[in-house]
């Protein structure tokens, strides 16, 4: 997040796209909501009519993966009524000239029929967000999770470039993270691109610095994404990956193209699993290692507003279970690679500190009340509870010119329906935890398609059917409810329950840049199962 | 003087005399936040101070000069030169009269810590003014909901004592209003739209009731299954192990057994607010499928149970064999959203400082 989580109560108005906070994070939902009752306006741009839609005083229900259409018209709006804060534009962005000259080509009225939502609402949301100073962009997966992911995110920095809502208290824009510690895995290098502290591998400066380190000769090339390296499982020539070290990921389950993952993953010759559980994907391995868990781990999390946290033991783990670095930390050495003598928590995230300028004022004990938002460079550093306020870290917001592309896979006359994914409240993730908690069940005991009742009543299914769903990569069976929260032609299910593996049919698209796979649109077809 | 140390949040209004100490105030606090910061500790059962003050307990009240009547604290705004004195007499007098009123019906009340975070508050005014004496005796008004199911929220309100901070939390807090008020003075009771159990309301068990609740009328099921576990009650700050807005809890635990969770009331990221998730899915830490040792496949297909050092070894061993035949680009670490920092670091160390190369992701990608 640009913004720290308490700016939340103060905008006058929320632009919330493809987030549904109220099941997904809840906790930070209830300021959004003490901002409304405070009197902020709220935009939801959500297929579904999500609680969060319904808390709004404007609902967008647009077109799965139509996002770039909506934000190239409220941007038109934008410019073509004067909204824009020229100050923030001439002394702090460029390409303003050319974006404005871009977004004249698309009117509402151009945006209506993709987004499927009449352009006076598109011109509505557009105002409001132009005049509403301080104005706060939040998204979620909903924008990212799409061919178009990398675009989506660019179309809404470009509406928080153009009206000024950087910097500013109750601006901002917001991704809220979705896992505990996923901020933190990138914050640690644990990316293809870069180095722990967002240190580009492509500048042979950074690359020196870790070669140096790690006293070893490090690629100055970016690596390539688990998307490519499960593609890659099992090749021939020298792109073929034939080992993999999966440390607490249910990746069979997780990601799209259920069927060509667990091919990817049994085409290795040796792969490690380090989890808490025998998940789908660590039956899959030549070892597994069993790991600590929550309440028995010493260590670090960053949050969604870049705060950094300990997280403390207070009981034993089971058996043998080890802390994950412990873990890895003992496959190197046993691989006689150097560095990595680590004796406890507390070393390995000083040696963190040490390599990574966003966390160079950072050290175990400073962090003891979780009081700072990286970057924090130096020990006198207060920390940075809001990013951009006096500058950008490269000189110059960049505004993107950007067209509208259709998702990978459209409805046809052999798929014909939508269907986007997502979670429910009570479920976190593939139920490896949630599911093993009591009392969940009580709440959520099994998933279901959402099919809006007229859809149903057309396609002859009764609520509580069992009907069989099919994409171009597979089809599953998953029971019938129906409810009026997706919208016609739309149907939704979570991927949180393994008897219901919605990722056999996932999977049609990746955005180019990231390599983020498409869940939450995908094509297909739905039919009765007939009890004869 | 006791001087405002942050002059930036509100205009300054003047000072008061609370108890012989004067005291800076700035605009828009009340007699209780003014006496707070001054430590003066004025008793409290209807106040929760991220809540609006609601002034239906008159614990809180004091004695100002000038008026007659003993004044809430907690809703009367400080006006410049104001003389207040918080433990007279008369006022420790009323606030046992009080209390004595308030345990006529439940003077009996003994709330394990358990029961939630505020739930002894009640218990510990009563032993503090001495007030279980019996003095008045009379109706029982509330009556406990059993038949609601749930397995999360215990709905004694038997021992309810209408301050109503868990409809207010509900409402004000997370703004879901799952809860109400029906009826008046003694035929008053807490409950949802109809009278339905609470699965069926706007409740999404968020758990901020129980927590709020001054006298354990509302308990938290899950964590007073561990009452009669032997040891004493240990609280662990740590993160809530769910989504990324990375709440601030307290893990309970009795010996070596996590019993529950409650939220911090000073996390930075949820200020004691927690979901159903972080609040009540905690248990899986001890479940029985949890792994326990090394596991190594065996020809058949069957995992074997293995010693660290062999298991360490077997897995060095397959990417050593992997690199010499496939070179250093052939292998390719995942690391984890969901474990922490140094999970992360050492994992792509292990790439780097073992391969020399960048193929290292984690699972932000799907």
């Amino acid at each position: 997040m640009s913004n720290p989580l308490s700016d939340m109560e103060h905008p006058n108005v929320i632009f919330a796209i493809g987030t549904n906070m109220t099941e997904c994070h809840p906790v930070a939902a209830t300021r959004l909501k003490k901002a409304i009752a405070r009197g902020a306006k709220m935009i939801v741009a959500d297929p579904r009519t999500t609680r969060m839609a319904k808390i709004a005083d404007l609902h967008l229900p647009i077109r799965v993966g139509s996002d770039v259409a909506l934000l190239l018209a409220m941007a038109h709006v934008i410019a073509r009524d004067d909204l824009i804060d020229p100050d923030f534009i001439n002394a702090r962005t460029a390409g303003g000239e050319e974006f404005l000259k871009h977004v004249q080509q698309f009117p509402p009225e151009w945006a209506a029929p993709i987004c499927e939502v009449d352009a006076s609402l598109i011109e509505k949301a557009a105002r409001w967000y132009g005049e509403g100073s301080p104005a706060a962009i939040f998204y979620t997966l909903g924008i990212t999770e799409h061919i178009c992911g990398v675009d989506n995110v660019q179309s809404l920095c470009n509406l928080a470039l153009m009206t000024g809502n950087l910097g500013n208290i109750g601006g901002g824009i917001n991704p809220m993270r979705g896992q505990n510690n996923i901020q933190g895995a990138g914050d640690c290098g644990a990316v293809p691109s870069n180095f722990p502290g967002f240190q580009a591998c492509a500048d042979p400066e950074n690359a020196k610095k870790f070669s140096d380190a790690y006293g070893i000769a490090i690629d100055s090339e970016k690596g390539i994404t688990k998307v490519t390296a499960l593609n890659n499982a099992g090749k021939d020539g020298p792109d073929g990956i034939h080992a993999m070290l999966i440390d607490g990921e249910n990746t069979v389950v997780s990601d799209p193209d259920k069927k060509h993952c667990e091919q990817a993953l049994r085409s290795l010759d040796h792969l490690v699993v380090i989890d808490i559980f025998m998940t789908e994907t660590a039956q899959m391995a030549d070892i597994v290692l069993p790991a600590t868990a929550f309440a028995e781990t010493d260590g670090v999390q960053t949050n969604t507003e870049r705060r950094v946290q300990r997280l403390r033991a207070a009981v034993k783990p089971p058996g043998e279970a080890k802390p994950d670095w412990w873990i890895i930390s003992g496959i190197a050495k046993h691989m006689e690679t150097p560095g990595f003598e680590f004796q406890s928590a507390r070393d390995v995230f000083n040696e963190l500190c040490s390599l990574s300028p966003i966390y160079n004022g950072l050290n175990w004990d400073r962090i003891e009340n979780g009081e700072y938002q990286w970057p924090v460079p130096t020990s006198e550093h207060p920390g940075t509870p809001r990013l951009h306020e006096e500058e950008f870290k490269n000189g110059r917001g960049l505004f993107k010119v950007i067209g509208y592309r259709d998702p990978a896979e459209v409805i046809d006359s052999d798929f014909p329906v939508w269907l986007t994914t997502g979670r429910r409240l009570q479920a976190y993730h593939t139920r490896t935890q949630t599911g093993r908690s009591s009392g969940i069940d009580y709440l959520l005991d099994e998933e279901s398609l959402e099919i809006h009742p007229d859809d149903a009543n057309a396609w002859g299914i009764d609520d509580g059917d069992f009907v069989r769903m099919s994409s171009r990569r597979g089809t599953i069976e998953i029971k019938a409810r129906l409810t009026d929260r997706s919208p016609r032609g739309t149907v939704f299910t979570s991927f949180s329950f393994a008897s219901v593996p919605v990722n056999i049919l996932t999977g049609s698209g990746y955005d180019p840049v990231t390599d983020t796979a498409e869940l939450k649109v995908c094509p297909v077809a739905i039919e009765p199962i007939s009890n004869t | 003087m006791i001087a405002l140390k942050d002059k930036s949040s509100g205009t300054i209004l003047g000072s008061v005399t609370i108890d012989d100490q004067l005291v800076e105030f700035h605009e828009g606090e009340t007699i209780y936040q003014i006496a707070e910061r001054s430590r003066r500790n004025i008793p409290t059962l209807c106040y929760d101070d991220r809540l609006e003050a609601f002034g239906a307990c008159r614990v809180c009240v004091v004695e100002v000069e000038g008026i007659r009547n003993p004044v809430a604290s907690c809703t009367t705004l400080a006006s410049d030169g104001m003389v207040i004195r918080t433990k007279t007499d008369t006022i420790e007098k009323y606030r046992k009269t009080l209390l004595e009123m308030v345990a006529s019906e439940n003077r009996d009340l003994d709330i394990n810590e358990l029961a939630g975070y505020a739930s002894q508050e009640l218990g510990t005014l009563l032993d503090l003014y001495q007030a279980r004496n019996g003095r008045f005796k009379g109706k029982q008004s509330g009556h406990s909901n059993q038949d609601d199911k749930n397995p999360f929220i215990l709905r004694d309100y038997d021992n309810c004592i209408s301050c109503y901070r868990c409809v207010r939390v509900c409402a004000e807090q997370e703004g879901d209003h799952a809860i109400n008020v029906m009826n008046r003075g003694f035929e008053t009771q807490i409950t949802t739209e109809f009278g339905n159990d609470l699965r069926d309301s706007q409740c999404t068990f968020c758990g901020q009731c129980v927590q709020t609740c001054p006298t354990g009328a509302l308990t938290d099921k899950k964590a007073i299954r561990a009452k009669d576990l032997d040891g004493e009650v240990h609280k662990t700050r740590s993160v809530c192990p769910y989504c990324g807005v990375g709440c601030a809890v307290d893990i309970l635990t009795k010996g070596e057994r996590v019993v529950g969770i409650q939220p911090a009331m000073d996390g930075p990221a949820n200020e004691g607010a927690l979901c159903i998730k972080g609040q009540y899915a905690f248990d899986f830490v001890h479940h029985p499928d949890r792994l326990t040792k090394p596991l190594i496949r065996q020809p058949d297909g069957s995992f074997r149970e293995a010693e660290w050092e062999e298991a360490l070894q077997a897995a060095a061993d397959g990417f050593k064999k992997v690199r010499q035949k496939h070179g250093r680009h052939s292998v390719y670490g995942i690391a984890s959203g969901r474990a922490p920092h140094e999970a992360a670091y050492t994992m792509q160390k292990f790439m780097r400082a073992g391969f020399g190369t960048n193929y290292i992701d984690n699972c932000s990608r799907s």
